[in-house]
Protein backbone atom coordinates (compact mmCIF):
# COMPACT_ATOMS: atom_id res chain seq x y z
CA UNK A 1 0.00 0.00 0.00
CA UNK A 2 1.22 3.15 -1.19
CA UNK A 3 1.88 6.11 1.17
CA UNK A 4 -0.73 8.30 1.55
CA UNK A 5 -0.13 12.04 0.17
CA UNK A 6 -1.45 14.92 2.55
CA UNK A 7 -3.17 18.30 1.09
CA UNK A 8 -3.05 21.10 3.75
CA UNK A 9 -5.74 24.00 3.26
CA UNK A 10 -5.80 27.18 4.63
CA UNK A 11 -9.45 28.75 4.54
CA UNK A 12 -8.97 32.50 5.67
CA UNK A 13 -11.90 33.68 3.64
CA UNK A 14 -15.78 33.44 5.36
CA UNK A 15 -17.26 33.71 1.62
CA UNK A 16 -19.44 31.05 0.02
CA UNK A 17 -17.31 30.93 -3.12
CA UNK A 18 -14.29 30.55 -1.98
CA UNK A 19 -15.79 28.16 0.58
CA UNK A 20 -16.88 25.96 -2.33
CA UNK A 21 -13.40 26.15 -4.01
CA UNK A 22 -11.88 24.79 -0.74
CA UNK A 23 -14.22 22.08 -0.23
CA UNK A 24 -13.99 21.41 -3.80
CA UNK A 25 -10.13 20.52 -3.47
CA UNK A 26 -10.76 18.76 -0.17
CA UNK A 27 -13.20 16.47 -1.38
CA UNK A 28 -11.46 15.65 -4.79
CA UNK A 29 -8.08 14.85 -2.61
CA UNK A 30 -10.03 12.57 0.07
CA UNK A 31 -11.54 11.02 -2.78
CA UNK A 32 -8.07 10.51 -4.08
CA UNK A 33 -6.70 8.81 -1.04
CA UNK A 34 -4.89 11.85 -0.12
CA UNK A 35 -5.00 12.99 3.40
CA UNK A 36 -6.58 16.33 3.61
CA UNK A 37 -6.29 18.84 6.71
CA UNK A 38 -8.63 22.21 6.45
CA UNK A 39 -7.22 24.66 8.93
CA UNK A 40 -10.09 27.52 9.49
CA UNK A 41 -8.89 31.01 10.51
CA UNK A 42 -10.37 34.21 10.84
CA UNK A 43 -13.28 34.48 8.30
CA UNK A 44 -13.19 31.07 7.61
CA UNK A 45 -14.79 30.17 11.01
CA UNK A 46 -17.77 31.39 9.91
CA UNK A 47 -17.67 28.57 7.46
CA UNK A 48 -17.51 26.23 10.24
CA UNK A 49 -20.46 28.05 12.70
CA UNK A 50 -23.80 26.99 13.30
CA UNK A 51 -26.43 28.34 11.46
CA UNK A 52 -28.11 29.90 14.75
CA UNK A 53 -27.88 33.27 16.15
CA UNK A 54 -25.22 35.65 16.87
CA UNK A 55 -22.46 34.73 19.74
CA UNK A 56 -22.54 36.12 22.79
CA UNK A 57 -19.11 36.93 24.36
CA UNK A 58 -17.44 38.91 26.30
CA UNK A 59 -17.41 42.86 25.73
CA UNK A 60 -19.80 45.17 23.78
CA UNK A 61 -17.35 44.71 20.35
CA UNK A 62 -16.85 41.24 20.52
CA UNK A 63 -21.04 41.00 20.77
CA UNK A 64 -20.97 43.69 18.26
CA UNK A 65 -18.53 41.99 15.54
CA UNK A 66 -20.67 38.38 16.71
CA UNK A 67 -23.61 40.19 15.90
CA UNK A 68 -22.69 41.66 13.09
CA UNK A 69 -20.74 38.32 12.00
CA UNK A 70 -22.81 35.47 12.25
CA UNK A 71 -21.63 33.52 9.88
CA UNK A 72 -22.79 29.72 9.41
CA UNK A 73 -22.20 27.51 5.85
CA UNK A 74 -26.02 28.84 5.09
CA UNK A 75 -25.34 32.32 5.39
CA UNK A 76 -21.77 33.08 3.82
CA UNK A 77 -22.02 36.14 0.90
CA UNK A 78 -20.69 35.81 -2.27
CA UNK A 79 -17.24 37.35 -2.48
CA UNK A 80 -18.28 39.62 -5.92
CA UNK A 81 -21.94 40.26 -6.83
CA UNK A 82 -23.16 39.30 -3.73
CA UNK A 83 -25.94 42.72 -4.10
CA UNK A 84 -27.47 41.94 -0.49
CA UNK A 85 -27.79 38.87 -1.01
CA UNK A 86 -29.62 38.81 -4.69
CA UNK A 87 -26.20 37.65 -6.32
CA UNK A 88 -26.26 34.78 -3.98
CA UNK A 89 -29.86 33.65 -4.24
CA UNK A 90 -28.74 33.84 -8.20
CA UNK A 91 -25.28 31.92 -7.48
CA UNK A 92 -27.65 29.29 -5.40
CA UNK A 93 -30.20 28.92 -8.29
CA UNK A 94 -27.32 28.48 -11.19
CA UNK A 95 -25.83 25.47 -8.65
CA UNK A 96 -28.80 24.09 -7.97
CA UNK A 97 -29.30 23.76 -11.85
CA UNK A 98 -25.99 21.37 -12.37
CA UNK A 99 -26.89 19.65 -9.11
CA UNK A 100 -23.72 21.10 -7.85
CA UNK A 101 -24.20 20.72 -3.76
CA UNK A 102 -24.67 23.55 -1.32
CA UNK A 103 -21.79 24.81 1.16
CA UNK A 104 -23.44 22.52 4.30
CA UNK A 105 -23.44 19.43 2.05
CA UNK A 106 -19.84 19.71 1.41
CA UNK A 107 -18.86 19.65 4.64
CA UNK A 108 -21.02 16.69 5.65
CA UNK A 109 -19.37 15.03 2.08
CA UNK A 110 -16.18 16.12 3.36
CA UNK A 111 -16.27 14.91 6.84
CA UNK A 112 -17.84 11.12 5.82
CA UNK A 113 -14.41 11.59 3.55
CA UNK A 114 -12.57 11.99 6.78
CA UNK A 115 -11.16 15.56 6.46
CA UNK A 116 -9.56 16.86 8.83
CA UNK A 117 -10.95 20.04 10.22
CA UNK A 118 -9.27 22.57 12.55
CA UNK A 119 -9.75 25.18 14.12
CA UNK A 120 -7.92 28.57 14.78
CA UNK A 121 -7.54 29.23 18.47
CA UNK A 122 -6.53 32.80 18.20
CA UNK A 123 -9.27 34.16 16.11
CA UNK A 124 -11.63 32.65 18.29
CA UNK A 125 -9.76 34.24 21.47
CA UNK A 126 -9.78 37.74 19.40
CA UNK A 127 -13.12 37.32 17.90
CA UNK A 128 -14.80 35.66 21.54
CA UNK A 129 -16.17 32.49 19.77
CA UNK A 130 -16.09 29.79 22.17
CA UNK A 131 -16.27 26.16 20.56
CA UNK A 132 -19.94 25.58 21.00
CA UNK A 133 -20.62 28.39 18.35
CA UNK A 134 -19.04 25.47 15.90
CA UNK A 135 -20.82 22.70 14.12
CA UNK A 136 -19.82 19.25 15.52
CA UNK A 137 -17.55 18.26 12.73
CA UNK A 138 -13.94 20.22 14.50
CA UNK A 139 -11.53 17.87 14.92
CA UNK A 140 -9.26 20.24 16.97
CA UNK A 141 -8.52 23.58 18.21
CA UNK A 142 -4.73 24.30 17.46
CA UNK A 143 -1.86 26.81 16.40
CA UNK A 144 0.47 27.86 13.89
CA UNK A 145 2.44 25.64 14.98
CA UNK A 146 0.33 22.21 13.97
CA UNK A 147 -0.49 24.10 10.73
CA UNK A 148 3.46 23.68 10.38
CA UNK A 149 3.66 20.56 11.23
CA UNK A 150 0.89 19.40 8.84
CA UNK A 151 1.94 22.08 5.92
CA UNK A 152 5.37 20.65 6.03
CA UNK A 153 4.31 17.23 5.39
CA UNK A 154 2.38 18.01 2.84
CA UNK A 155 2.79 18.30 -1.47
CA UNK A 156 -0.25 21.02 -1.56
CA UNK A 157 -0.89 23.60 0.45
CA UNK A 158 -3.15 26.29 -0.39
CA UNK A 159 -4.30 29.62 1.28
CA UNK A 160 -7.57 30.30 0.19
CA UNK B 1 -16.38 -2.49 -22.89
CA UNK B 2 -18.01 -4.40 -20.61
CA UNK B 3 -18.17 -3.43 -16.58
CA UNK B 4 -18.95 -4.96 -13.63
CA UNK B 5 -20.68 -2.05 -11.91
CA UNK B 6 -22.06 1.30 -12.86
CA UNK B 7 -22.57 4.72 -11.59
CA UNK B 8 -24.33 7.34 -12.87
CA UNK B 9 -22.81 11.04 -12.70
CA UNK B 10 -24.86 11.98 -15.83
CA UNK B 11 -25.81 15.69 -14.23
CA UNK B 12 -23.14 15.94 -12.20
CA UNK B 13 -20.02 18.09 -12.04
CA UNK B 14 -16.80 18.37 -10.62
CA UNK B 15 -15.92 16.53 -7.55
CA UNK B 16 -18.63 15.08 -7.58
CA UNK B 17 -18.06 12.14 -10.40
CA UNK B 18 -14.72 11.63 -8.51
CA UNK B 19 -16.50 11.21 -5.26
CA UNK B 20 -19.14 9.13 -6.75
CA UNK B 21 -16.64 7.01 -8.27
CA UNK B 22 -14.48 6.71 -5.19
CA UNK B 23 -17.29 5.35 -2.98
CA UNK B 24 -18.22 3.15 -5.23
CA UNK B 25 -15.01 1.34 -6.51
CA UNK B 26 -14.18 0.83 -2.57
CA UNK B 27 -16.81 -1.70 -2.25
CA UNK B 28 -15.66 -3.55 -5.43
CA UNK B 29 -13.27 -6.03 -5.67
CA UNK B 30 -9.93 -5.74 -7.52
CA UNK B 31 -9.82 -6.99 -11.17
CA UNK B 32 -13.65 -5.88 -11.61
CA UNK B 33 -14.69 -3.05 -14.24
CA UNK B 34 -16.45 -0.04 -13.31
CA UNK B 35 -17.93 2.28 -15.99
CA UNK B 36 -18.83 5.47 -15.06
CA UNK B 37 -21.14 7.27 -16.88
CA UNK B 38 -21.26 10.97 -17.02
CA UNK B 39 -21.53 14.23 -19.46
CA UNK B 40 -19.01 16.76 -17.92
CA UNK B 41 -16.53 16.52 -20.40
CA UNK B 42 -13.97 17.37 -17.22
CA UNK B 43 -14.54 14.05 -16.40
CA UNK B 44 -11.87 12.76 -19.79
CA UNK B 45 -8.76 14.07 -18.11
CA UNK B 46 -9.96 13.85 -14.58
CA UNK B 47 -10.45 9.99 -14.61
CA UNK B 48 -7.21 9.30 -15.93
CA UNK B 49 -5.46 11.80 -13.34
CA UNK B 50 -7.27 9.91 -10.88
CA UNK B 51 -6.64 6.73 -11.72
CA UNK B 52 -2.90 7.64 -11.72
CA UNK B 53 -3.10 9.05 -8.00
CA UNK B 54 -4.93 6.26 -6.47
CA UNK B 55 -3.31 3.18 -8.60
CA UNK B 56 -6.44 1.76 -10.50
CA UNK B 57 -5.99 1.06 -14.21
CA UNK B 58 -8.06 3.42 -16.89
CA UNK B 59 -9.45 1.52 -19.60
CA UNK B 60 -10.89 4.14 -21.91
CA UNK B 61 -13.56 5.77 -22.55
CA UNK B 62 -16.36 5.50 -25.02
CA UNK B 63 -18.81 8.36 -26.26
CA UNK B 64 -22.49 7.19 -27.05
CA UNK B 65 -24.90 9.01 -27.85
CA UNK B 66 -23.15 12.07 -26.13
CA UNK B 67 -22.65 10.59 -22.63
CA UNK B 68 -19.31 9.87 -21.54
CA UNK B 69 -18.58 5.91 -20.75
CA UNK B 70 -15.53 5.83 -18.62
CA UNK B 71 -13.92 2.27 -17.61
CA UNK B 72 -11.62 1.89 -14.67
CA UNK B 73 -10.72 -1.45 -13.14
CA UNK B 74 -9.90 -2.15 -9.63
CA UNK B 75 -6.24 -2.77 -8.72
CA UNK B 76 -4.91 -4.32 -5.57
CA UNK B 77 -3.09 -1.78 -3.46
CA UNK B 78 -4.53 1.14 -4.49
CA UNK B 79 -4.99 4.29 -2.49
CA UNK B 80 -8.82 4.47 -2.41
Amino acid sequence: MPEKEKITLILFSGEMDKALAAFNIAIGGASSGMDVTIFFTFWGLNVIKKNEGSIKSKGVMRNMLNFMNRGGAGRLPLSQFHMLGMGKWMMLKLMKDINFPQVDELIQTAKELGVKFIACTTSMGMMGIGKDAFIPGVDSYAGVATYLAEARESKINLFI
Amino acid sequence: MKADVTVDCVGLYCPMPIVNTARKIKQMQSGQVLEVVADDEGIKQDMPNWANMTGHEFLGIEEIDGKLHVFVRKSQGSVV
